[in-house]
């Protein structure tokens, strides 16, 4: 197997370096919060889940108390407990490899596995994102702790646009159908008349259960579920898709 | 408890939630409909994360630079950009709206 050649590889290098490079961000706004170079690896390392951290981050940041930023970091880490249960189904870990399995599974490794239709594309999309996330965040991590304050604001590097079209870029081939796209405008604009009204990380969640409803009363993708019913990374992979990777 | 030990706890909570998934027998999710529900629980997860990450500051809706970055992405993704294309041109878009004096 040339891993070079595996769409799923690609996909997940891109999303590695492209999340890893928003780590930079993290770092340096956990310092600036107040946390010091440990426990903003510490965070990064053993949180590992982006939207956590900053939310954690984000409630100290603000004078929250420690609870508060444990709990928002748990409540908007619960989609996390979610995905488990999905990449459990899709690659069967054996027993000994599930502990590693769940540390990795996150936003950017479950997108990029449930992109492709093939089992062995998925596998490797899973594990290619996750320890590739994984390497990248945390050293980015260390990189905008240390030069955080050289840096200032990391939005003004746009680092926060980064993220805004990653989300989108991995929601983009999903919705190429009609009930799909209802599905995302639905679960976007409920998530956004949710956010004045509940702590932050609370809207995802209700957007979830939205979501999770339509897909158990009929309106949703067909039965094949995880996956876009076309090739998704076309533009990516050439026109070899995933024929190109056995 | 210190700063310490509420990170030390989120950690442990995160690394538990992420396993309880695993441990939900697969079978449980072998079936079309369940399936169903997993695919849009990643279309709603993705779009909801989109829109957070584009529009909320805190408890508050707003629009600022983050926006030229969603439309930028989006022109970037009709136009078949590969994916971290997108994710650069996302990041130009919204440093050069605050250059131009976007929030």
């Amino acid at each position: 197997m040339v891993l070079t050649q595996s769409p799923a590889v690609r996909v997940a290098l891109s999303v590695a370096i492209a999340t890893g490079l928003y780590g930079l961000s993290f770092g340096a706004l956990s310092v600036a919060a107040g946390l010091d170079l440990l426990q903003t690896l510490a965070l990064s390392l053993l949180l590992f889940s982006g939207g956590s951290q900053f939310a954690f981050i984000g409630v100290i940041a603000g004078g929250g108390s420690g609870i508060s930023a444990m709990s928002a970091a748990a409540l908007l880490g619960i989609r996390n407990g979610v995905y488990g249960m999905q990449v459990n189904v899709l690659l069967r870990p054996s027993r000994w490899r599930k502990l590693a399995t769940a540390h990795l599974t996150i936003d950017e490794s479950v997108a990029t596995a449930t992109g492709q239709t093939d089992p062995d594309e998925q596998r490797r999309g899973f594990w290619a994102a996750g320890i590739g996330v994984f390497v990248l965040w945390n050293l980015f991590t260390l990189v905008g702790a240390l030069a955080g304050n050289a840096m200032g604001d990391p939005a003004r590097w746009g680092l926060d646009g980064a993220a805004v079209a990653a989300f989108l870029g991995l929601l983009w081939p999903r919705i190429r159908a009609k009930e799909p796209a209802a599905i995302a405008v639905v679960c976007a604009v409920v998530t956004l008349l949710a956010v004045p009204l509940v702590p932050p990380g609370v809207p995802i969640l209700i957007a979830a259960v939205v979501a999770a409803a339509l897909g158990l009363a009929g309106f949703g993708p067909a039965t094949e579920g995880l996956e876009p019913d076309v090739e998704p990374y076309h533009a990516e992979t050439g026109h070899t898709g995933t024929k190109g990777a056995a | 408890m210190t700063l310490w030990g509420w990170i030390l706890l989120a950690c442990a909570v995160s690394i538990a939630t992420k396993f309880l998934g695993f441990l939900v027998p697969a079978k449980l999710l072998d079936n079309p409909r369940m399936l169903r529900v997993a695919g849009s629980l990643t279309i709603g997860l993705l779009a909801a994360l989109t829109a957070v990450n584009t529009f909320a500051s805190g408890q508050s809706v707003v629009l600022d630079a983050r926006l030229a970055a969603l439309a930028a992405a989006a022109v970037a993704l009709w136009l078949r950009a590969p994916f971290l294309l997108v994710v650069a041109i996302g990041a130009l878009a919204a440093g050069l709206a605050r250059l131009l004096g976007a929030a």
